[in-house]
């Protein structure tokens, strides 16, 4: 799923970074948000509705929509498509809305 | 979160890193303000940083210069300025009150900012429409998809349809092909194209067809998009039973306008209304671009939706007045005004700009 | 139609090339820039100040056949990628296009040439494949064609999904 060659754009061979989504190992890129390499890696489905429990992907890809809201690292409501992908990140899926954390 | 221990004291504030907010920084510093730029993005640059296509307009817009190319230019115009030109990207604005002070998060770190000027140019985000199951993953904003696959070469899918023959739509579905990806059909829900006709020429001529009065009726998937169905829309806009045809695809790109992004100007309490024209609520500026509140002046498409080039114009021009309101003197303060509001004026007397200069009457700003 | 569809009738296209069709001996740009839009790098880019937009760059492109060469410099500054530029040499005909896709096509290739409702129509010869730092990564391709297609041919076929 990833751009192999492009008439415009260079996207050279970058650092692999390796993180966990729902326990599973994955792969993504140096410069990739959680939300690309999941989208990469396949994984469309990142959240789901409140109430009758519907999957939803990311939507504006602009950190406004909340579409994309995940657990990482153990905290809520990430906002994946505009949070930089880091090395080890544990990415899960999140039920509902979430529930307050400490640091 | 932890909090932040003290407050800091800024001269300008730009809120957002877009063409409008790089401009208007750019404008500031050259007065000698000293500005700090917030963006929630690790990248500068807004829609920029994914517009491989080349910019129409003139010269004084890099017309013919791809839209990352004109990013790195931007960039490069502050990193003159050092120091006086701070930029804080990933940093999230949650609050804006009434005395300027700039509620912010960065690195779980909660932080205010007390600023004596403040331009906002949050720009604006992507509508949808109502389908049945228009909440699959796999149909996502047109913009969106263009972001995956251009700024993190990701692509959305193997086969695409894409709703809304705006100029994002137009071009997205070439930017598509580009990546490799298949556009099966473009549907419109008017009588006629809404983008520029080379566009359209330019995706007609590569073999997908663009279907005016046509809309999608309902999306086809369990955990995504499988299919789509389309059906044919009468003159009052209504589907036609009967006229549904099926798709095979697993992307839906919707590119139905946009809507500005108004929330922090109306937290900060500037007087905002509704201009179907502009794209909803629009802050009420004045012919200098400062809102009904003193100092919080806002620019590109947070004050209606047009194409990045006006956005950089504006940016230019509030970064001047906002300079100026700070107490700076701007050699040759006049003429670049005049300059500016001149690129202004000829970017939107075409026939393409009709519902911006409505919209423009209507909120009672002489543009 | 060119407003549904994105396709501009023949007669429509034919507008745009030289009446006399001789002129074409030497290669002429064909502008197909058909509604008004704010833009005028064709105006701007042409060394032999060929192009008049005027100061409303809102106003259609018009081209100065006599002023003219067909160099393929507006071709590749235009933002729309709507100029082509045709020449007749004797039965066949050389079109220039920008190409924007990869990979490019080679030298010598024969290339299936759509009209511009993308039905391919002919098959083309591959004459050159222009490449510089000036086109900003838009390729210009020469595309031998049979002279017949002149009014119809405007691009050559991507395959889909690379």
């Amino acid at each position: 799923m990833r751009v192999n060659q492009h008439p415009i754009l260079s996207f050279d061979t970058k650092e692999e970074i390796t993180f966990t989504f729902n326990g599973k190992p994955m792969k993504g890129m140096m410069g990739d948000t959680i939300a690309s390499a999941l989208h990469a890696n396949g994984v469309k489905k990142l959240s789901e509705s409140i109430h009758l429990k519907r999957p939803r992907g990311f939507y504006c890809a602009i950190g406004n929509c909340a579409s994309c809201n995940m657990i990482v690292d153990g905290k809520p409501n990430v906002r994946t498509c505009i949070t930089p992908l880091k090395e080890g990140m544990r990415v899960e899926f999140q039920h509902g809305k979430g529930h307050v954390y400490e640091t | 979160m932890e909090r932040g221990m003290y407050m800091r004291h800024k001269e300008a504030v730009i809120i957002g890193a877009g063409p409008a907010g790089l401009k208007a920084a750019k404008s500031l510093c050259e007065a000698g303000a000293s500005v700090t730029i917030i963006d929630r993005n690790k990248d500068l640059g807004g829609q920029l940083t994914k517009q491989t296509h080349k910019f129409f307009g003139s010269e004084k817009q890099y017309a013919s210069v791809r839209g990352i190319e004109i990013l790195k230019i931007l960039l490069n115009d502050l990193l003159e300025y050092g120091t006086q030109c701070e930029i804080l990207n990933e940093t999230s604005v949650v609050g804006l009150y009434h005395d300027k002070v700039i509620a912010c998060v960065k690195d779980d770190k909660f932080f205010k900012i007390k600023a004596e000027s403040i331009i906002i140019a949050t720009g604006a985000s992507e509508k949808s429409i109502p389908f049945e199951n228009n909440d699959l993953p796999g149909i996502y904003a047109a913009g969106a998809v263009q972001t995956l696959m251009n700024q993190y070469g990701v692509k959305p899918g193997d086969k695409v349809l894409m709703v809304g023959s705006g100029n994002i739509g137009l071009i997205v579905s070439y930017q598509l092909m580009q990546a490799g990806v298949e556009v099966v059909k473009l549907v419109e829900a008017a009588p006629s194209i809404s983008g520029y006709l080379v566009h359209a020429s330019k995706i007609q001529r590569l073999g997908v067809d663009i279907l005016t009065q046509t809309s999608i009726k309902r999306a086809i998937g369990k955990e995504q998009v499988e299919k789509v169905e389309l059906w044919n829309l009468d003159e009052t806009w209504q589907g036609m039973e009967g006229s549904e045809q099926t798709l095979e695809v697993d992307t839906v790109c919707i590119s139905v306008g946009l809507a500005p992004l108004t929330e922090l100007l109306m937290q900060v309490g500037a007087e905002v209304m509704y201009v179907r024209e502009l794209g909803g609520n629009v802050p009420k500026i004045d012919h200098r671009y400062q809102t009904t509140v003193k100092g919080v002046y806002a620019c590109g498409d947070v004050c209606g939706i047009e194409e990045a080039s006006s956005a950089m114009v504006e940016g230019a021009l509030s970064g001047i007045h906002a300079a100026f309101d700070l107490g700076y003197t701007i050699d040759d303060e006049k003429r670049k005004v005049k300059a500016l509001k001149e690129e202004l004026k000829f970017l939107r007397s075409g026939p393409h700009a009709a519902k911006i200069r409505a919209g423009y009457n209507k909120l009672g700003v002489m543009i | 139609m060119i407003e549904k569809t994105g396709i501009p009738p023949r007669e429509m296209v034919k507008k745009e090339f030289p009446k006399d069709e001789r002129v074409l001996i030497n290669p002429k740009a064909i502008i197909e820039c058909y509604k008004e839009i704010p833009c005028n790098p064709c105006e701007t880019s042409c060394p032999f100040d060929a192009i008049h937009v005027g100061e409303d760059i809102n106003k259609r492109p018009v081209i100065d056949f006599d002023k003219c060469t067909g160099c393929g410099i507006c071709v590749f500054n235009c933002p729309g990628l709507a100029i082509s530029v045709m020449q007749l040499k004797e039965d066949k005909a050389l079109l220039k296009i920008p190409y924007e896709f990869i990979p490019r096509p080679q030298k010598d290739a024969l290339v299936n040439v759509v009209n511009r409702s993308g039905e391919v129509i002919t098959v083309g010869l591959v004459k050159r494949v222009q490449e510089g730092k000036k086109q900003k990564q838009t390729a210009l391709l020469h595309i031998e064609i049979d002279r017949d297609f002149i009014y119809d041919a405007i691009t050559i076929e991507v395959p889909h999904g690379q």
